[in-house]
């Protein structure tokens, strides 16, 4: 039997966290990792007869979000009780934001996962804010079956942002979601940590598939506990395949079925379906009588405006326009975050050549980081520093593998200047007449291998370099290699 | 010295001017307390321990020259609905029987800060659903002019322990006439200030838009002395107003000459109305007339759908409200066997349908259904379209009129047990009351003789949005120039 051929449909929901000190509607902290329950009050516990007050900052940092996202943002937006018995919802209402929205439609543009030069739009239909439900620890141990509840996190704020079904493989849903964390990293409006759950996605999925002509849907199936972007690859590209072998046996169609929430079994790799909240999920929405509407003024627009700064997208586009480079380094540097993209800019300011600094980011500053589990915002190697040195290779003053040794020096001896980490290395530019007597005296110990070079055959300087390098480790192997080189042809 | 025949001013004067101290009252207040309780059952809890302590460290800061306000040291009784965190806060349910809030309303604080002593909690019907105080779990309440009748309600303990000469001052809540119709029916004056005027920071929620703390006293200059205290911006609660808090007392004295009292066409000539309450409202249009007011014939052309709407809107809000009595984490629980499919579910209907009574469970179902998907646009969006149509035509009176005089409710007051089983009947009891509510204005009741059977009668005044003051004034002068209700309960 021969494979149809289909099509994944994927829309997003993504909830972040955040970064406010304190709670939704309550004065509370939002610290994570607090012993339970010691950062609760009677409004987040939803004491009776206690009123909820709004955080200023959580309008302002969505609003920002908003703004990144190329929202719609209307003048009036307003609170919504979402209905439901939860044991971590202590009201038994969420307050949320039904049909009017702090952000309307949007959209975010990244580099297309399988065309790096071309850009992906994905459609978003809206962000809420919304106040985060507590947690739920079941204690099953020993049969006890005895569940405790923490309502640290109830109250927190989250963005709920909403994509139209406008990706279409996993891998697409992967590199969504990564410039999405990107850009909330770099308005600085949340820390996008999936451990600490400040950034959860859920997935609805289905396929199209494509038979005699007409294109069939498969029902939607939302996945849920996507708890990191390798998950969610992973989820994606299990369920179609569940759907299109689910499919070929029943032959379900959209419309045919419920739209079916599944979990996603990290440790078993399958989704599997979850118990629903409530059947019907009638949320019985109505207005929030305990809060008042919010008029979104011209001065917090432009206040927003002012606080954005520049965007990933903006600073991809001018480090390959301004600095030339290559549009798949840009994208790996501007990846890195906003604290790369400001060390980048401050060693073009110090005077070192883009090109240089990008490749030494990429590559000897990255792997540092990585191995040290450090950000850049707390790297030792400052900017000028790096600088420094790279201007140093470039005019010839050392050479790459001398530079790399000064920079493994720095690492651990963060205030030397240049100067006194060549000095502290013995690492000197050697000059000329020196560099010319090294050579010769190599080419007299080596005639095989002037003979070589003589018959046309390069590959033998190469060795000549190591030699060089025994006899003065400061030798430039280039210019050790081109004077070499020189001197047997002119002879 | 017969004390519970002095005003509360008289009481706060004599208090700061070291005549009496508040220990002597409060005990005085309290022993009539205890000795009627028994017959009337106003009190669910009557505290004296913390009732004596606050005296005491009144009289102590009075020592000191400190009077806090002119009604320093006078005993106060507190509806049950607003959370003490000295005393147990019940609402007359079962579902709060034991429950001890961890924090004091606004209100409470804002009283104890001005020196008056609360000694106890009032009866009331179960979060605040009725208008006879029939339904509280704590037993019913007796009107103290009739004991076969009700005081009313929801506030009847308030009512019932001013007119019976328990305390000098009493704090109730109204979301439909809670405190105007008890006030009617046992003889005394209660406010319901425009909404937002008093904080509702710790008053239990029965329906948010339309609740109100409002007070009552024998003497409307009582009543405007304690409103000061109560009033004022509280950034606790996101509806209370911002605007200024006039002098309440200041107008008090102000002539009537050349004011306009509007006359509601569709409240007294409605067919429901008790002949001996119109004649009281006709009597009091002649003493206004006397004290130099015009009168203007006014009509409210939605008045007949404002008890729909009122018990559209109310049990929606409430609906809502009450969900945080799930078992899980306040109140009432059941216990359930956990060898059920759903336990927890089970443990949620169960704490529900056995803590609640069958008037809460009655409005919570009534809400619950006007809000449900495929009925909110019919039900609940309709009612506040006409809630807004109410609001218009109050508007609409107010660009006439000053005030607006009318009839509390359709008769004295009722036998107990005689609207038991019939919940509509009850219901259209509310039906001058409501309006106020729905339109967020201020409304008072005031004393305006008896009945030749001996029960009290009363007049209803309306004033558009913080009109309070001009309110008082009237309500002042009426009861100076003839509404002086004997004041005391023969008990
Ligand atoms: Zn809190």
């Amino acid at each position: 039997m021969t494979a149809i051929p289909y099509t994944t449909v994927i829309g997003l929901e993504v909830h972040v966290q955040l970064k406010t000190k304190s709670k939704l509607f309550c004065g509370c902290s939002t610290e994570f990792g607090a012993p339970p329950n010691t950062q609760v009050c009677p409004v987040c516990t939803g004491q009776p007869g206690a009123l909820p007050v709004m955080n200023q900052r959580a309008i302002e940092l969505a609003l920002l979000t908003g703004m990144a996202l190329n929202c719609r943002i209307d003048e009036v937006t307003k609170w919504d009780r979402k209905n439901y018995f939860y044991p971590d919802l202590p009201k038994g209402y969420q307050i949320s934001q039904f049909d009017q929205p702090i952000c309307g439609a949007g959209y975010l543009e990244f580099p297309d996962p399988d065309q790096p030069e071309k850009l992906m739009r994905v459609r978003l239909t809206r962000a809420h804010l919304e106040e985060d439900a507590g947690k739920s620890m079941h204690d099953e141990a020993a049969g006890k079956a005895d569940s405790r509840i923490d309502l640290n996190r109830t109250g927190t704020p989250l963005l709920e942002i909403v994509s139209e079904p406008d990706l279409r493989s996993a891998q697409a849903a992967k590199a969504y979601l990564t410039e999405l964390r990107l850009l909330l990293t770099f308005l600085g409006v949340s820390d996008c940590n999936m451990q600490e759950g400040s950034l959860r996605a859920d997935a609805n999925v289905n396929l199209h598939i494509e038979q005699d002509g007409r294109s069939i849907a498969t029902p939607i199936v939302e996945i849920k506990n996507l708890n990191s972007f390798r998950a969610v690859e992973r989820a994606i590209s299990y369920e179609s395949q569940r759907q299109y072998d689910l499919w070929k046996a029943t032959g379900q169609e959209l419309g045919r079925a419920p739209k079916q929430t599944r979990g996603w079994d990290d440790t078993a790799g399958v989704t599997q379906p979850q118990r629903e909240k409530e059947e019907s999920s009638d949320y019985r929405y109505f207005p929030d009588p305990d809060l008042v509407p919010i008029r979104i003024t011209a001065a917090q627009l432009s206040a927003a405006e002012k606080a954005l700064g520049e965007l990933p997208s903006a600073a991809r586009q001018r480090l390959e326009t301004t600095h030339e480079l290559k549009a798949y380094d840009a994208d790996v540097i501007v990846s890195q975050g906003k604290g790369m993209v400001v060390y980048f800019d401050k060693a073009i300011e110090a005077g070192a050549p883009a090109r240089r600094v990008s490749s030494w980011l990429q590559q000897d500053v990255l792997r540092t980081l990585n191995e040290k589990n450090l950000t850049i915002e707390k790297f030792p190697v400052t900017a000028k520093q790096l600088a420094e040195l790279l201007i140093a290779i470039e005019a010839g003053k050392l050479d790459n593998s001398r530079a790399k040794t000064v920079f493994a020096f720095w690492l651990e001896h963060p205030k030397a200047d240049l100067a006194m980490a060549m000095n502290e290395l013995g690492i000197e530019t050697v000059d000329d007449g020196v560099l010319e007597t090294l050579c010769r005296e190599l080419l007299e110990e080596h005639p095989q291998i002037v003979e070589q070079v003589k018959a046309g055959n390069l590959k033998g300087l190469g060795s000549l370099i190591g030699a060089a390098k025994k006899k003065n480790p400061n030798a430039d192997p280039k210019q050790v290699r081109d004077l070499c080189q020189k001197l047997i042809m002119s002879n | 010295m017969k004390l519970e025949e002095l005003s509360a001013v008289e009481l706060g004067r004599r208090i700061a001017a070291r005549e009496l101290s508040s220990r002597e009252v409060t005990l005085y207040f309290l022993d009539r307390a205890n000795r009627l309780d028994g017959e009337l059952n106003a009190f669910i809890h009557i505290d004296s321990e913390e009732g004596l302590r606050l005296a005491e460290s009144a009289d102590n800061a009075i020592s000191h020259g400190d009077v806090a306000s002119p009604l320093a040291g006078v005993p106060v009784a507190i509806k049950d609905v607003l959370c003490t965190s000295s005393m147990p806060t019940t609402c007359g349910s079962k579902m709060l029987e034991h429950y001890q809030p961890p924090y004091t309303a606004t209100a409470v604080k804002n009283l104890t800060r001005a020196g008056l002593v609360p000694i106890g909690k009032t009866n009331m019907d179960e979060f605040a659903m009725g208008g006879s105080t029939e339904t509280s779990h704590f037993g019913l309440t007796r009107n103290p002019w009739a004991k076969d009748r009700t005081p009313g309600g929801s506030s009847g303990g308030a009512a019932a322990s001013l007119a019976a000469g328990m305390v000098p001052l009493s704090i109730g809540s109204d979301t439909g006439g809670s405190v105007r119709q008890p006030a009617a029916f046992c003889g005394v004056c209660g406010i319901k200030p425009t909404y937002g005027r008093i904080s509702r920071h710790g008053l239990v929620a029965f329906a948010s838009s339309l609740d109100q703390v409002g007070p009552l006293a024998h003497y409307v200059e009582d009543v405007a002395a304690i409103l000061q205290l109560l009033s004022g911006h509280d950034n606790r609660d996101s509806t209370s107003l911002k605007q200024p808090v006039p002098r309440f007392t200041a107008e008090l004295n102000k002539s009537l000459k050349g004011i306009r009292v509007g006359v509601i066409h569709e409240h007294l000539e409605h067919e429901a109305l008790d002949s001996e309450v119109r004649a009281a409202v006709l009597d009091g249009q002649r003493v206004l007339e006397d004290l130099g007011a015009t009168l203007v014939d006014v009509t409210l052309p939605h008045t007949k759908y404002s008890v729909p709407t009122y018990y559209l809107v109310a049990p929606s809000e409430a609906s809502g409200n009450l969900s945080r009595y799930d078992g899980v984490h306040f109140g009432f629980r059941s216990r359930v066997s956990a060898a059920l499919e759903s336990p927890l579910d089970a443990m949620i209907a169960r704490s529900r349908s056995l803590g609640f009574g069958a008037e809460v469970r009655r409005r919570v179902m009534l809400g619950t259904f006007a809000l449900s998907a495929g009925y909110y646009d019919a039900y609940y969006k309709k009612a506040l379209q006409v809630r807004r149509l109410i609001a218009n035509d109050y508007r609409a009176a107010f660009e006439r009129v000053d005030v607006l005089l009318g009839p509390v409710t359709p008769r004295p007051a009722f036998q107990l047990g005689e609207n038991t089983d019939d919940p509509v009947r009850m219901y259209l009891e509310d039906l001058f009351t409501v309006g106020a509510n729905l339109a967020g204005i201020p409304a008072m009741s005031i004393p305006a003789g008896f009945t030749a059977g001996g029960l009290p009668l009363a007049l209803h005044l309306e004033g558009p949005a913080f009109g309070e003051s001009r309110l008082l004034n009237v309500a002042y002068q009426l009861q100076q120039a003839k509404f002086f209700n004997a004041k005391l309960a023969p008990v």
